[in-house]
């Protein structure tokens, strides 16, 4: 067998521009026992791109997995090195910030099945030597975390301080918790559900039909092809980055105004201003995101239902769980309200499980979790300051 | 018994707090901003929980390290199995119920042990206060006018004890408050305590 895991395999600019080079870390695993997949398939050599911040203490007692949404990576903090952007959580993570990089060993990992430098369709397949493609076997979110959970044993870490994160990532702390109980004290999952609900499935396949209505996506051949479906995949963008937001935040930004122009054109450019930026956010969403790793990591998300694998009790995946919980959602989230997150809140105490639950009050929609929200850091903040409490982790020092 | 507390909790609080043995695992129901939470965590190494409404009250209580969810006590209890905490406290809450049996019957389900402390509304000021008034009492304990108040199932010390009887439920111990901020034992002098007693505080079982 090739060994296509050394970056040089990879950088090949014609597959994967870009995240061959990017900044960070990137460990081969899975190399002497495959990883074996819901599906049934077994991944050989799997690749994971990851980022750390902070220092891993002497019991290794402090570290926190930040798990990334469906369009994020490991670039949390930082400027990205594709958009040149800040991280997706600055907000969150950093020297002195909810997650103390001072006091915490922090630690986010691309998903398997992602495309910035883990294993994912756009790597090669070690069988055929061509990029996977579609050919990638579908995967869930319980792959995602068993590739996390590899990475957690190469680092040498047996107990995991806090495995945190927001929408998908909050799906892979819930899974984290239901999975692997032992390995994580605390568990932080915030605007999520314990399984995808129908309106977001929708949501999901509006978007893949819009990459598999492009003619330059090929039947999910492009890479070979030399092509790329940023139309379809822009389309998918526009409309998943509406739910995101809510009718309050589009309102305030945008209202009804016109776009550098002080008439409608009756016609069907960009009049609005809305339709400007939603335009932007799909074209700068090409330049950074692989289309059949849209496709894949959408279908993991449908498929999440803890519920369903406990008998159709979610409140049997978490009896007597040792992990201290604390679920958070907002207001004005529409993606994936507070209903959603009060079910995995009552499954929790059900199971007697040690939950804290705050809905925080924002009328930013979904993505309220990645933006400036006092409110949610100081619960976030005291949680982790209570755990490390019971913990045993010393209380943050000057 | 009085604790060397570094956080000195409201006194009925205290003696809530007095009726618990350490290293338990007990449920706040209302538990506001989590101060007896915090006391029992802290002082007798209880693993405490609570529910609250307000979300300043969980903000407050979450932020302080404390495990509580937010949410409405009369529909989230039905949620707890049977048996999963040594007590159920809820202090000063249960005359703002819809249902208050109910609320019983769920807390001495989910409980081995349940505090409920309550105002006697048979306090001899309350009395007086109707009697001279002809009004519905106003004090500093019972704020509120009676059109914008929570209190909306209002009881005696007297009342509470029948209640518990006729739930078949076991008073382990029972105590009033008196508006000197004394403590004594009702015990079978519930006349008295139903006079001059301010506040009750009962410790029941199943």
């Amino acid at each position: 067998m090739s060994q296509p895991g050394k970056p040089g395999d990879f950088a090949n600019p014609a597959y994967a521009p870009g995240a061959w080079s990017l900044a960070g870390e990137r460990v081969r695993l899975a190399e002497d026992a495959p990883l074996r997949l819901d599906s049934g398939v077994e991944l050989r050599g799997v690749d994971i791109a990851y980022q750390t911040w902070g220092e891993l203490n002497a019991d290794k007692s402090n570290a926190v997995l930040v798990c990334h949404a469906l369009t994020g990576d490991h670039f949390v903090v930082g400027k990205h090195p594709i958009t040149g952007k800040d991280g997706w959580w600055e907000q969150v993570v950093g020297s002195g910030k909810v997650i103390d990089t001072d006091r915490y060993f922090v630690i986010c990992s691309n998903i398997l099945g992602g495309c910035m430098g883990s294993t994912g369709p756009q790597a090669i397949n070690p069988e055929t030597h061509q990029p996977w493609g579609l050919h990638f076997p579908v995967i869930t979110i319980g792959d995602m975390v068993r590739a996390q959970k590899l990475l957690i044993d190469h680092l040498g870490i047996e107990q995991l301080f806090a495995v945190v994160g927001g929408s998908m990532g909050g799906m892979q702390v819930l899974e984290w918790a239901f999975q692997y109980p032992k390995n994580v004290f605390a568990a932080v999952p915030i605007a999520t559900a314990a399984r995808h609900s129908a309106q977001n499935i929708a949501f999901h396949e509006v978007g893949r039909q819009a990459i598999m209505a492009d003619p330059d996506w090929c039947g999910g051949n492009y890479l070979a092809e030399g092509k790329r479906p940023h139309r379809g995949l822009a389309v998918a963008r526009m409309a998943a980055h509406i739910t995101y937001l809510s009718e309050t935040t589009l309102t305030r930004k945008f209202g009804r105004n016109l776009q550098d122009r002080d008439a409608v054109t009756y016609g069907f450019e960009a009049d609005f201003q809305v339709e400007s930026y939603l335009r932007h956010q799909g074209s700068t969403f090409v330049d950074r995101f692989d289309a059949n790793a849209y496709l894949i990591i959408t279908r993991a998300m449908d498929y999440f239902d803890i519920a369903e694998r406990s008998g159709g009790q979610l409140a049997n995946a978490f009896k007597d769980t040792p992990v201290r919980f604390l679920v958070m959602s907002f207001t004005s989230d529409w993606l994936y309200p507070t209903r959603e997150n009060r079910e995995i809140v009552h499954a929790l105490n059900a199971g007697a499980a040690n939950v804290s639950f705050v809905e925080i009050e924002s009328d930013k929609g979904h993505d309220a979790f990645l933006l400036d929200e006092p409110d949610f850091h100081k619960v976030f903040e005291g949680f982790l300051e209570g755990c490390a409490e019971h913990r045993g982790l010393q209380r943050k020092s000057l | 018994m009085m604790l060397a507390n570094p956080k000195a909790i409201r006194v009925d609080l205290q003696l809530i707090a007095d009726m618990i043995e350490p290293g338990t695992r007990v449920l706040d129901v209302g538990c506001g901003n989590g101060a007896l939470l915090e006391y029992l965590w802290r002082e007798k190494q209880v693993d405490a929980r609570g529910i609250e409404i307000s979300t300043q009250g969980v903000q407050a209580c979450v932020s302080a390290g404390l495990s509580v969810v937010q949410g409405d006590v009369e529909e989230d209890l039905y949620n707890y199995p049977d048996g999963a905490f040594d007590y159920v406290i809820l202090s000063q809450t249960l005359q703002a119920m819809m249902d208050p049996k109910a609320m019983i019957e769920q807390m001495t389900r989910i409980g081995k042990h349940v505090i409920v402390s309550l105002p006697n509304f048979a306090y001899w000021r309350l009395r007086l206060y109707i009697m001279f008034k002809g009004r519905m009492p106003v004090s500093e304990n019972l704020p509120y006018e009676w059109y914008d108040t929570p209190n909306i199932h209002f009881c005696t010390i007297r009342d509470f004890v029948n209640l518990a009887k006729a739930m078949g439920l076991t008073i382990e111990r029972s105590l009033f408050l008196d508006d000197e901020g004394a403590s004594r034992t009702i015990g079978s002098s519930i006349a008295m305590a139903n006079w001059f007693g301010e506040q009750a505080v009962f410790l029941l079982r199943k």
